[in-house]
């Protein structure tokens, strides 16, 4: 059991680290850019939110499957495939939580406005000394909020993880999955343990996040 | 190439055409006054490099537009201060004092002279979130201020503080104005504060820098009443020499 507990919190760590490096420009360019075309984009990232898991699982898992042209340029490298693989579930992940990383923190960003990227503009800081100076302690709440939600939905994802882990024990295995086998073999009993902890794991962190918002409302300005 | 700044702006904000031709002094303060909506913030942003138009703009010879460069606003000395403080809120104070100092390797003004010409000695430590609206605007001019600016660009620094505020910050403005000695532009449409602050003045309308409109006697009064004696001598002179 402590193997699967192991497993889930390193891929949810491991996603949420991953996620919001790449959800840091892609939120900011969709806060910032005038282009026509951007709310095609954040439709298309807001997409795993409502496309049921079973849809997106299997057009992962098409994706790094071997004869998969993605995949291509990986076979000199000796990797085949990523399907039932951890490193598979990590992408997967990252994929299925985007939405949940993109939004609050591309909330962040529009809600400071551009005054405070122009003042630091004109007090001699370059765009990429000021993004990190300015733009990203300014959206910090934005960015704590990402974490905790994309953290915790990774936890919570059954769908995705069992169509393209396979969950296999001891590498793809992951909390909800076990779950899943444990009451199909009529293990109650363990699958209580797993499912309450889940439970009382996903309050916290809900909790934690309305305690984030609410200092967030009293702190600006 | 003359000292001061000379510019022209020609293009389209939206959808107001801007086409303006002005000089601001190399000295002392340069009032930019003119109806709301004439332009004068665009203006302001053109110079700063904020916003981008076609044209041209030297600072004391330097190169700041022409045809083919445009120097980004981070690599223009210029000081900006906006009509709303637009402190960094994540930072004190005496953070938002520095933050263009540390950026710089010049040295002019300090730190300990702009906290004494701007009566800052006491909310140094303090954090911005709980200043009244004069000691935001007094710390948004100091940091201005500490970037060694070579021109300061001021929009209308004054107009969003109540009375009292007001009244205590236009005495710092005009210690400041006997200080400074680099181009200053001050955007207001106030003329009680342009005759206490501004040597020079001028004046837009529709996006077009403009001469007082003729038989308008509140532009007249206010072109008069920032001018210096030395100025209004002359203009007595030419209007004996043009018959008037």
């Amino acid at each position: 059991m402590g193997e699967v507990v192991w497993t889930t919190l390193r891929l949810a760590g491991l996603t949420t680290v991953l996620l919001l490096i790449l959800a840091t420009p892609l939120a900011w360019w969709l806060a910032r850019s005038r282009a026509w075309w951007k709310e095609i984009v954040a439709a298309v990232t807001t997409l795993p939110i409502i496309l049921p898991p079973s849809v997106l699982g299997f057009y992962i898992l098409v994706a790094i499957a071997p004869q998969s042209p993605l995949m291509t340029p990986l076979h000199a490298f000796g990797i085949r495939t990523l399907a039932f693989t951890f490193e598979g579930l990590v992408i997967g992940s990252m994929i299925y939580s985007l939405p949940f990383a993109v939004q609050p923190i591309r909330n962040a960003f529009e809600a400071m406005g551009e005054r405070p990227m122009e003042v630091a503009a004109t007090l001699r800081a370059s765009p990429i000394d000021a993004f990190v100076t300015v733009a990203l302690p300014l959206a910090r709440r934005g960015f704590l909020a990402a974490a905790i939600l994309v953290f915790a939905h990774t936890i919570g994802e059954f769908g995705v993880v069992l169509m393209i882990g396979g969950s296999v024990p001891g590498k793809t295995e992951v909390i909800s999955t076990r779950i899943y086998q444990l009451v199909e073999s009529l293990q109650y009993g363990e699958a209580h343990k797993l499912a309450a902890g889940v439970v009382v794991f996903s309050f916290a962190a809900l909790l934690a996040l309305l305690l984030v918002d609410r200092r967030a409302g009293g702190a600006q300005r | 190439m003359s000292a001061g700044v000379d510019g022209r702006f020609r293009g389209m904000v939206g959808a107001f055409e801007i086409d303006a031709d002005f000089h601001i002094a190399p000295t002392g303060i340069t009032a930019l006054s003119g109806p709301s909506g004439s332009g004068k913030t665009s203006l302001l942003r053109c110079i700063a490099g904020l916003a981008r138009l076609p044209g041209k703009l030297s600072v004391a010879g330097d190169i700041w537009q022409d045809e083919r460069i445009f120097l980004p606003p981070h690599r223009r000395p210029v000081g900006v201060v906006f009509q709303e403080p637009s402190l960094l809120p994540h930072l004190s104070v005496r953070g938002n004092l520095e933050y263009g100092a540390r950026r710089l390797t010049a040295v002019g003004t300090s730190l300990d002279e702009v906290v004494e010409l701007l009566g800052l000695g006491s909310v140094l430590a303090r954090s911005t979130t709980h200043l009244s609206g004069g000691e935001r605007q007094r710390v948004a001019l100091g940091r201005a201020l500490l970037s060694q600016p070579r021109l300061l660009l001021m929009d209308e620094p004054v107009s969003s503080l109540d009375a009292a505020a007001k009244a205590e910050i236009l005495p710092y403005l005009e210690r400041l104005h006997r200080t400074l000695s680099i181009p200053t532009l001050y955007i207001s449409h106030d003329a009680g504060e342009i005759a206490r602050l501004a040597d020079h003045v001028i004046y837009m309308r529709d996006g077009r820098i403009v001469p007082p409109r003729k038989g308008d006697p509140e532009g007249a009064r206010r072109l008069l009443a920032a001018m210096s004696p030395a100025e209004k001598d002359r203009l007595a002179l030419a209007a004996l020499f043009a018959g008037l």
